[in-house]
């Protein structure tokens, strides 16, 4: 099943079927999150209209994270069974991570000066989050790093396994450090603890944020694909 | 009524920002990846026209 999808070319058949799906969904559920949450959804009872800011933040947040968990599955899939195209994916997965990392930090430090009285502090969950920051800026650096592709490949998988451990420690930090950042009120035991009217504006541009990365990481993986065939063309070029 | 929801009882100095930077950062994000897209196609087109010329 995973392999018929995880040829190359039958990759890119799919996947140019695919992005306008994605591209659409990302514009009409996005759509629909900013109408709900600008105009529809009520101001919080402490916050007041500032929690609007969450329909950004909590998105940025979850899709930091769960990029950062795709991309230690595809290097993990990469290094054990050497597939090329899982490669492909955690390379076109770091940029669009680090994307969303850096807004969960810049919207949190809008969110946090008004609810906080600063834009920033050194506590567990947002010193975790710079972490990952710099996990993808790493990764990024050591991918692009060497001449030969394969072995930059071999490194940064590395580098995204072992950074792995961060993932937890940010989904944890809030429960096991007492700190300014407040716990989690979606995903948790006993279900959320949001009313509706803030939890699917919420919702739809959390989805809406999870069908933009699959558009653009589309985009990536199909230019990263193109990519290896100039290498190979060039290398025939010089010796053919 | 429209000056009101600029001013989000006083925090849309801090919200706008928030949306504004978001939507900046995904589009750039997004033209980017479509123009390295774009160029790779006609960089192994016009390869593959030059190995054509060759043979």
């Amino acid at each position: 099943m995973l392999h018929r999808f995880a040829n190359p070319t039958r990759f890119l058949r799919i996947a140019s079927v695919v992005q306008p799906w994605m591209a659409w969904a990302t514009v009409l559920l996005g759509g629909a999150g900013l109408y709900l949450g600008l105009f529809n959804s009520p101001a919080d009872y402490q916050q007041g209209n500032s929690v609007r800011i969450m329909y950004v933040h909590v998105p940025s947040a979850w899709m930091a994270m769960f990029c950062y968990s795709s991309m230690a599955i595809a290097a993990a899939v990469g290094l054990i069974w050497k597939h090329p195209l899982a490669d492909v994916a955690a390379k076109a997965t770091a940029p669009i991570g680090a994307c969303f990392t850096f807004l969960a930090l810049f919207t949190g430090s809008l969110w946090g000066k008004p609810m906080w009285g600063t834009w920033w502090v050194w506590d567990a969950r947002l010193t975790s989050m710079l972490v990952l920051l710099f996990l993808y800026l790493g990764y990024i650096a050591l991918v692009n790093a060497f001449d030969d592709p394969t072995r930059g490949t071999r490194a940064s998988s590395i580098l995204v396994l072992v950074g792995f451990i961060n993932v937890p420690i940010i989904k944890f930090s809030v429960d096991w450090w007492n700190t300014l950042h407040q716990p989690a009120s979606v995903i948790k035991m006993g279900g959320p603890s949001i009313d509706a009217s803030m939890l699917w504006p919420l919702l739809l541009m959390a989805v809406a944020f999870t069908t933009y990365y699959l558009w653009v990481l589309l985009i990536r993986i199909r230019a990263e694909i193109i990519g290896n065939k100039i290498r190979i063309a060039r290398l025939k070029q010089v010796h053919g | 009524m429209i000056k009101d929801f600029i001013d989000m009882g006083g925090y849309g100095a801090y919200i706008w920002p928030s949306y504004g930077v978001t939507a900046v950062v995904m589009i750039v994000m997004l033209v980017t990846s479509l123009r390295g897209l774009r160029e790779n196609e006609a960089t192994l087109q016009s390869l593959e026209v030059s190995t054509e010329d060759k043979s």
